[in-house]
């Protein structure tokens, strides 16, 4: 299966604002910093989860604490993906109880990967509340999840990708649509 | 993919790369150790069956709680109240059990070959947890794994295995696993336990106890395997103590930093003295907790494989 790219639908400026404004809205949605802890899921949503922390810290001039999720132990996919997937780790660094903790990643899909990863964030304790943070919001839920922080909402087809590059992984931060090729 | 099989019967059919996917796996599985919660729901509805046909401890306890922890169904069979008993023969028992549609057996035999035999006649996957003097493979990877926590790459690093060599599939799996890390495996013990074989395996054999402590970064020391033993191969405990035990007197003479490892259970005072087995240059507990951790990654790694042989449906 080979990936064609199609289109630049964010260039790095405009990734850049979009996390910016999320920053504000947590904050806001927050009323401040207090018992907000922000979780990245593996492996973009982690280098995200830092760019909002870095534009909190701009305007509130607060470190708010930042954790990583690994949710490969938690998929429900595991007897149909094959491959076991190379796991990455977990890092929550903090404790989650009766914080307000913010999950952010890159794309929302079908919502299974925020499922995973809201029951592993139950096992690392209770918080008072949990939101969610996408830079894309691609459609196609097959879950009752919505995000409550979107960078940009992206209408696509299921034959579609969405690729999210960011300067720690790929040199570059854009986000790109492309199709798979049948070859 | 990380591993190729669909079993796990010995380290000699894993390669390099294969060893550090699973070494690295059971990193992240250790991880999970530390949290509220010790146990993950990757493995549910999975079904998992300890078949030991030997007495065993720590190895069933270690893989229960590594099923428990990936939350795997789980299912004990012990030869002292099984069929067995009756007559039955292996295969039958085996394929009685995986009729019964269970996804993995862990397997415990006093026969060397026995996991291979289980493994070439049944569908489901086969983890071999010893099989006579032949393998152990997941006590070589957490006796690798623990010194690949120490010492880091063990491409160069020295390994001596001490005792008896001859009875110990502990010790072909180590040398086996550390030769593909690149490691340097001497074998020490009395003539009586060291086969000259074992040279083809790739390790040096070295009778003197001193010569084999002196460069060593680890010392993996065997259990004597008294109840293994059909005919006495040294005079008693106490001379064996004498000269191949590890005491204070023999970590003296070795390298700073070097520590010792033992796959338990000890016979204190016989292989390794109190003062040693509970001095500060063991790591024999945490060997222990690597244990699960390396067992909870096999079992995922190959639970994890091809849906097609384990039959389970997707969530």
């Amino acid at each position: 299966m080979g990936f064609v790219q199609k289109t630049v639908i964010m260039n790095s400026s405009e990734v850049t604002r979009a996390l910016t404004r999320i920053a504000h809205e947590i904050i806001e949605a927050n009323k401040g910093t207090d018992g907000l802890v922000l979780l990245g899921i593996q492996r973009r949503g982690v280098p995200l989860a830092k760019l909002i922390a870095e534009a909190i810290r701009k305007v509130e001039g607060v470190d708010v604490p930042l954790g990583a999720l690994d949710i490969t132990f938690y998929r429900d996919d595991l007897s149909t993906i094959g491959p076991a997937p190379q796991v990455s780790s977990s890092e929550i660094g903090t404790d989650v109880t009766a914080k307000n903790v913010v999950l952010v990643d890159d794309v929302l899909y079908t919502g299974r990967t925020v499922r995973a990863a809201l029951n592993e964030i139950m096992d690392w304790g209770r918080p008072s509340a949990v939101r969610l943070a996408v830079l894309i919001d691609r459609g196609h839920r097959e879950l009752p999840i919505r995000p409550d922080f979107v960078g940009k909402n992206v209408p696509t087809s299921h034959r579609e990708i969405i690729k999210v590059r960011v300067e720690e992984f790929d040199d570059v931060q854009e986000v790109v649509v492309g199709e798979v090729t049948a070859e | 993919m990380i591993l190729k099989g669909k079993d796990l019967i010995g380290l000699e059919d894993l390669t390099r790369e294969e060893i550090l996917g699973i070494l690295d796996t059971a990193e992240q599985f250790r991880a999970i150790f530390d949290r509220p919660v010790r146990k993950v729901p990757i493995m549910r509805g999975r079904t998992v069956v300890n078949l030991f046909f030997e007495p065993s401890t720590r190895t069933r306890i270690s893989f229960e709680l590594a099923e428990n922890r990936l939350s795997a169904d789980i299912v004990n069979f012990s030869a002292q109240t099984s069929s067995l008993k009756k007559g039955e023969t292996l295969r039958d028992t085996a394929e009685n059990i995986e009729a019964m549609k269970v996804d993995m057996i862990i397997m415990r035999h006093s026969s060397p070959g026995a996991a291979q035999y289980l493994a070439d006649v049944l569908d489901c996957s086969v983890i071999n947890a010893g099989d006579g003097a032949h393998e152990h493979p997941t006590q070589g990877l957490l006796d690798i794994m623990s010194m690949r926590q120490r010492l880091g790459d063990l491409a160069g690093r020295k390994v001596t295995i001490i005792g008896d060599i001859a009875h110990s599939r502990v010790a072909r799996s180590n040398i086996y696993g550390l030769n593909r890390l690149g490691a340097e495996v001497t074998v020490c013990g009395p003539s009586t336990m060291v086969p000259g074989a074992v040279a083809r395996l790739g390790a040096k054999v070295e009778f003197d106890l001193q010569k084999a402590v002196a460069d060593a970064d680890v010392l993996n020391v065997l259990r004597i395997q008294l109840e293994r033993q059909s005919r006495k191969v040294f005079p008693s405990n106490r001379e064996y103590h004498r000269m191949y035990g590890i005491t204070e007197e023999v970590m003296r003479r070795t390298k700073p930093g070097c520590f010792v490892m033992h796959p338990g259970p000890m016979n204190r005072n016989v292989e390794i003295s109190s003062e040693v087995a509970d001095g500060p240059r063991q790591v024999i507990l945490d060997q222990v907790t690597n244990g699960v951790a390396v067992r909870m990654a096999v079992i995922y790694l190959l639970g994890g494989g091809d849906p097609g042989k384990l039959g389970g449906a997707a969530a």
